[in-house]
């Protein structure tokens, strides 16, 4: 057990540091100097004052020494939790601003997440082998994996907030609301927040009702679910068992899936203007804030690691075989 | 959301009988999720081919009054700018299309690549390679996705397909390394390998075929996953630059606000389009599987 936390623990160090490079690296990288265009873009009158610009922008990105000292300096500001100051909310430091929106962020992802988790592995096992409902609600189910979120963000939007009007469609809640602990206030952030986590809800649900469908049925022809059926057992044990087993590579699928996850709330929240994350990273882009862009990548890899070791920890629990080091653990 | 469906249980055994191809196309045709699937690809294949050609005007050209209901004169109306949305929809199906395949190759190829190299070889290669697919598996693929192509002056379809197939090729390697590893120490393995047969023979002679079914269904899936990749970072903002995309589309409709202005018409048909495509494909990899794999057919 000890030898596969080490291992786990070694390729999220690893990931991290690749995570930190590519982000040291891809602005070096990229044709174009992004100091010029800055200056360009903030279109200065006089050239001594564009030359003072260049001069500042230059200093700040750390461009003026060798490029492994920049390296080092990127780490060690990193380690300060210095990520430099965001140019769309200047002068706030970029740290704070994700800080802000990360737990709009997670107020919607870990309760879509679990929910859908467990209602997807719940109803694709009970509709296995039904033929009524495998041959009429999986077909609902593989088009809304298939559904970009944004679109079915976009729809429930349109169909529920403008056309029924019942839900408001933008803000984390009501503008004419200052952030207060009062029943009107947490009333409207509810009311804010059902949408897009509807949204995320149901496409996630899509894809693990499918995938437990799918492993259930092999789990239903494995010769252990054959034996356990000629001794006679009841159905309904026989599938108890084959839900465990199946859960298992669920839990597998929950890791490898995290990536997409995230970019599925990114897009909600941007359909929603909802202020999370993905708001951020559209105004980024928006007003070209490399560094507010740079900082939210990173949130994202640190975010996506400790959900794996969390998975990591849940699959030990789970499955027995990690903890007796016979194998199993293939996550 | 893909579907990891087919990393279970998928059969490999050897099976060369000669008619085993025949009695597959003969389960193909049958299946009704397989041939429905394959239907709806090629009817919207054929409009991404020929939908070009029935509009007279370019996807970005300004060339009606602006904000009209769907008509006879435009099929899918206007958008804000009076730009045909009919005319926008058939070029992006063609981008989609192109990304969906150039994306899911490129995938496939390096994953393949990977997942061989190490399953068929073993020890320290496979060592490191099982390490840097680790690796890349715990990166969230749409960040460095962000990341890369904000910083990038002109963007294309190509470059995002390129992009794309760079960082989701992890768990086809991971697959393809564990199926190479149960064949590897098959008797027609070793006999070839006794006989002297190049490593690249090997494997593609004699390991990959039996694989041959799970590989393109491998491929089905990542088509579907690059389609829906390059929708969302259409979406956010960092689409192609030239040319028109359908998660463009949904980006365009959404800046502009055809959400409070009521002009569905701008924003139903490139979802439609995304969701049917990728959608087909997963119910034919479905039907696929269930042509392949005798125990998942229906009684």
């Amino acid at each position: 057990m000890r030898r596969y936390f080490g291992r786990k623990f070694l390729i999220y160090a690893l990931t991290f540091f690749v995570a930190v490079t590519i982000n040291f690296m891809i602005p070096r990288l990229m044709p174009g100097d992004p100091v010029r265009s800055m200056v360009a873009r903030a279109g200065m009158q006089t050239p001594e004052a564009a030359a003072t610009m260049q001069e500042y922008y230059t200093r700040i990105f750390g461009l003026d020494v060798p490029i492994w000292q920049q390296y080092l300096n990127f780490w060690a500001a990193l380690l300060r939790g210095d990520l430099g100051i965001s140019i769309w909310l200047f002068p706030q430091p970029v740290t704070g601003v994700i800080m802000r929106a990360v737990p709009y962020t997670l107020a919607l992802l870990i309760p879509a997440i679990l929910l859908s988790w467990f209602a997807g592995n719940k109803f694709g096992a009970f509709a296995a082998r039904r033929k009524w409902l495998d041959n009429t609600i999986l077909p609902v189910g593989y088009v809304l994996t298939a559904t970009p979120y944004m679109w079915l963000a976009i729809l429930l939007a349109w169909a529920l907030g403008i056309i029924a009007g019942i839900f408001p469609i933008a803000g984390g809640y009501s503008f004419s609301l200052a952030p207060t602990l009062s029943w009107t206030f947490v009333g409207s952030l509810l009311a804010h927040w059902f949408l897009p986590f509807v949204s995320l809800f149901l496409v996630f649900f899509g894809g693990w009702a499918i995938g437990m469908r799918n492993m259930i049925i092999y789990e239903l022809e494995a010769d252990y679910s054959h034996y356990l059926q000629a001794l006679g057992a009841p159905q309904r044990l026989v599938r108890k068992y084959a839900f465990r087993n199946a859960a298992l590579p669920q839990i597998t699928g929950l890791a490898l899936q995290l990536g997409v996850i995230v970019a599925g709330a990114v897009v909600t929240e941007i359909v929603f203007s909802y202020p999370g994350l993905g708001h951020l990273i559209l105004k980024a882009i928006e007003n070209q804030d490399f560094f507010l862009l740079q900082g939210a990548f990173l949130f994202i890899v640190i975010g996506v690691l400790l959900a794996n070791f969390i998975i990591d920890i849940v699959y030990v629990l789970v499955d027995p075989r990690t903890r007796t080091g016979m194998g199993g653990g293939s996550a | 959301m893909t579907v990891p469906s087919v990393d279970q249980g998928v059969d490999t055994k050897v099976d060369r009988v000669p008619g085993a191809r025949r009695e597959a196309l003969y389960f193909a045709l049958r299946n009704k999720k397989l041939v429905g699937g394959l239907t709806v690809v090629l009817l919207f294949l054929v409009l991404a081919v020929v939908g070009p050609m029935l509009t007279a005007h370019g996807p970005r050209e300004y060339v009606g009054p602006p904000m009209q209901p769907p008509s006879s004169e435009y099929w899918f109306g206007t958008t804000t700018f009076g730009q045909d949305v009919f005319a926008q929809f058939v070029y992006g199906l063609r981008a989609t299309f192109r990304v969906g395949i150039l994306g899911g190759g490129l995938t496939a190829i390096i994953g393949m690549f990977v997942g061989f190299t190490a399953g068929y070889r073993g020890g320290l290669v496979d060592e490191t390679l099982n390490m840097i697919t680790n690796v890349v598996l715990v990166l969230p693929v749409l960040a460095v996705l962000l990341i890369i192509s904000a910083y990038l002056r002109v963007r294309s379809v190509e470059v995002q397909a390129l992009i794309i197939g760079l960082f989701s090729w992890p768990w086809v390697a991971r697959a393809i390394r564990a199926q190479t590893f149960s064949l590897r120490s098959r008797d027609f393995v070793d006999l070839a390998r006794l006989s002297g047969v190049p490593t690249r023979r090997i494997i593609f002679g004699e390991i990959a075929p039996n694989m041959a079914s799970y590989l393109f269904m491998v491929f089905i899936l990542l088509f579907g996953g690059a389609v829906l990749f390059a929708a969302t970072l259409d979406f956010i903002g960092l689409g192609p630059t030239e040319g028109i995309s359908l998660g463009l589309m949904l980006n365009n409709s959404v800046k502009w606000s055809a959400l409070q202005l009521g002009m569905s018409w701008w924003f139903i048909p490139p979802g439609i389009g995304i969701t049917a495509i990728v959608g087909a494909f997963y119910i034919m990899n479905v039907g696929l599987d269930e042509v392949f794999n005798p125990k998942l057919r229906e009684m």
